[in-house]
């Protein structure tokens, strides 16, 4: 499509130009009803002021004779206004008034007429343009009362260009003004669509350029933006993830194969034995991982989104703390619970004991010093429009530093290596989260851990 | 109480409780069908099998089968379309689906389409095997009874009543419910996921085995000061109440 033609098929242009023509039918209505309102209405008026002095002479004749009449034109002939009068006899002889002689236009019968008219002036002649009414009087004579409208027609045919002027002008800016704006829209949406194809070929980095106007591009622009870099940081995840899935399941996989190798090559029967239940048991370390990423991309994925229903969390929280509460006391310490009532969020059940469970498992593994007993706490409050879940323990704590870091896949502080699990506990609980949006925060508990789940409060009846 | 060497038993030690069952197995794979059938063989139960979703909706309709294990994922016609055209024939014949599928949506989806337990690949034999044996009984199911006994021990569902020997057992409400289910599982294995959905209603793998502690909670209730536990840990397998 060549350039000019795309730029006139623009939004904007067309807009443009829609706008132009209803602004030029409002302008010629504006400027017709003007020109009606002077020029047309100074010829009435004349042809008014004509009509009256022909009925007035036609009277002065009634009642005064002829010699009235003539007075009356004779009187009148002599001011310089303009007007122009003729009586004259049956052969069209000049009886009074400022006219030669009978113009050509003035047919046998009573009407308006126009004929050109000359006019003497120091430097010469001048012909102007005369309107006059032509009548009979009785007695087969003639009278003509006119004006010389030149000055009324001159201003009338000033208006009538004025008009077309105008009207030109305001379409030439119009479409001038439409196509300038359409190439400015045009040039920016073309860098949008240029920036597009460069993120479409692999340059991930590439943004959408904004103006800095904030107009509604921008705002489109920024938007886009924001959604590119979304999707960047979900690639750069995907990539660290798979290098990490790789790294966790091919050690693992390992493993089992060296084990089961070194089994094949030596023969007895115990060793045999032991080889297929270690097999067995790093078989199932490996399902669970794999079953953990699965539920991890599930959740973050958004796809579980239908399960989520109008619960009371402190139910669901309950019930959670019925179900660790031995498991604490087995690793002699406490858990202990304090749970408002009618903590009402949109909550996937299973999900989000899930999410609770996996952060009680990290506090009594990690929630306690060496050689204290873990002392956890699991907590659920209404905080302004948010409901709080939270479960603090007295253990290490995470460094402030490294606390954006352990929600990703995998990540195990340095503390936590020797200890078993996967790494991808809290990534579960932050996914759970994004899924119900919500937020995992991790704070200081002075000392230890606050992991907080913080859930949109539902509006009561809601 | 008795040191831990007594409570746990092999699962073959148990096996003569149940009843052999005529158990139908639609799955594609072969490899994966061939082991199904091979365990359950062992276990005495006959298995048919069937390759595809048509030979097996053919072959269950016939409603000579105990049990049927239906894939999710069939050739010709998918597990739950199986299922839903045998109940809408009027087919009760319980279904276990297995699927690839774990998730709750998923679960949810199988149990609506008509199916009655669902279990997520891979798994356990052991554990598909008590699901299997589980379904296989549930028609035998007297319709709830209030009062239930395994060996000398009773309980009651309406008053919460737990005597063992005749002596009076207090349970926590959740004791009451594990305990519960499994009397009304005697003699036959429960695995640690089965309480977990059926008692807990949760169905996901806690990292950490909470059910174990719960189990020997309740254990120490009810075993304690008694010669013979009734309580006893299947290896590798759930737990398993003694019905005499």
């Amino acid at each position: 499509m060549p350039p000019s033609y795309k730029l006139l098929r623009t939004s904007t242009f067309r807009l443009a130009a829609l706008y132009l023509l209803l602004f030029a039918l409002s302008v010629g209505a504006l400027l017709a009803y003007v020109y009606w309102n002077t020029a047309l209405l100074l010829e009435r008026q004349t042809d008014e002021t004509i009509s009256a002095e022909v009925q007035a002479l036609a009277d002065q004749y009634r009642f005064r004779g002829l010699q009235g009449i003539i007075e009356t034109i004779q009187r009148r002939s002599q001011d310089d206004t303009g007007s122009i009068y003729l009586l004259a006899d049956d052969a069209g002889k000049r009886i009074a008034g400022n006219l030669e002689s009978l113009p050509a236009a003035a047919s046998a019968e009573t009407s308006w007429i126009e004929f050109p008219l000359v006019v003497k002036r120091s430097e010469g002649t001048e012909e102007h343009v005369a309107r006059a009414f032509h009548t009979d009087l009785e007695g087969d004579f003639d009278l003509i009362v006119g004006r010389d409208v030149d000055a009324l027609r001159q201003f009338a045919g000033i208006m009538r260009s004025t008009i077309l002027y105008a009207l030109a002008i305001a379409l030439v800016l119009g479409l001038g003004g439409g196509l300038l704006m359409s190439r400015n829209f045009l040039r920016r949406v073309d860098a949008i669509t240029a920036a597009s194809h460069t993120i479409m070929e692999g340059n991930m980095a590439g943004r959408m350029p904004v103006s800095g106007s904030g107009d509604e591009l921008d705002r489109l622009a920024l938007a886009l933006n924001q959604m590119l870099e979304q999707i960047e940081r979900l690639m750069l995840g995907m990539k660290e993830v798979s290098s990490n899935v790789a790294h966790d399941l091919k050690t693992p996989l390992t493993r089992i194969k060296a084990m089961v190798e070194s089994a094949l090559r030596s023969g007895t029967s115990q060793e045999h034995r032991d080889a297929l239940e270690k097999t067995v048991e790093e078989s199932d370390r490996l399902l669970q991982t794999f079953n953990a990423l699965l539920s991890i991309a599930r959740a973050e994925s958004g796809q579980s989104r239908s399960g989520l229903a109008p619960v009371d969390a402190a139910g669901i929280v309950a019930d959670v703390f019925e179900l660790y509460e031995p498991l604490a006391e087995e690793h002699g310490g406490v858990l202990k619970m304090d749970v408002s009532p009618g903590l009402a969020v949109k909550a996937d059940r299973q999900l989000l004991t899930q999410a609770i469970s996996n952060l009680i498992d990290n506090a009594l593994k990690y929630g306690a010093r060496d050689g204290e007993a873990p002392e956890i706490t699991l907590a659920g409050h209404i905080e302004g429009d948010k409901v709080v879940i939270a479960v603090g323990d007295h253990g290490e704590g995470i460094p402030p530093e490294e606390r954006s870091r352990v929600t990703e896949r995998f990540v195990r502080l340095d503390q936590s290596r020797s200890r078993p699990g996967n790494g991808l506990g809290l990534s579960l609980v932050s996914g759970v989260m994004k899924l119900h949006e919500g937020a995992l925060v991790l704070d200081d508990n002075h000392p230890g851990l606050l992991a907080k789940l913080v859930l949109p409060l539902q509006p009561a009846g809601g | 109480m008795q040191p831990m060497a007594l409570e746990t038993v092999n699962p073959s030690s148990v096996r003569p409780s149940q009843e052999p069952m005529r158990i139908l197995v639609i799955e594609d794979d072969r490899e994966a069908a061939n082991w199904l059938i091979k365990g359950l063989a062992e276990s005495g139960h006959v298995a048919d099998h069937a390759a595809d979703g048509e030979a097996g909706l053919h072959l269950a309709a016939e409603g000579v089968h105990d049990v049927l294990i239906v894939d999710r994922m069939l050739p010709k016609r998918d597990g739950l379309s199986l299922i839903r055209s045998l109940r809408d024939q009027g087919v009760r014949t319980p279904a276990l689906i297995l699927s690839a599928l774990s998730d709750v949506d998923e679960r949810v989806k199988g149990l609506r389409a008509g199916g009655d337990d669902y279990l997520g690949k891979p798994y356990a034999f052991s554990e598909l095997l008590a699901r299997v044996e589980n379904l296989g009984r549930r028609p035998a199911d007297k319709p709830l009874e209030t009062r239930l006994k395994a060996a000398d021990l009773e309980i009651d569902i309406l008053t919460r009543n737990v005597t063992r020997a005749g002596k009076p057992i207090l349970l926590q409400p959740r004791e009451f419910k594990l305990l519960e289910y499994l009397v009304r599982n005697a003699g036959h294995i429960v695995t640690r996921t089965m309480l977990l959905e059926n008692v807990w209603d949760y169905h996901f793998d806690p990292q950490t085995n909470v059910i174990d502690v719960h189990v020997s909670r309740l254990r120490s209730k009810i075993d304690k000061g008694f010669d013979e536990p009734i309580l006893q840990t299947v290896r590798g397998a759930g737990y398993m109440i003694r019905a005499t």
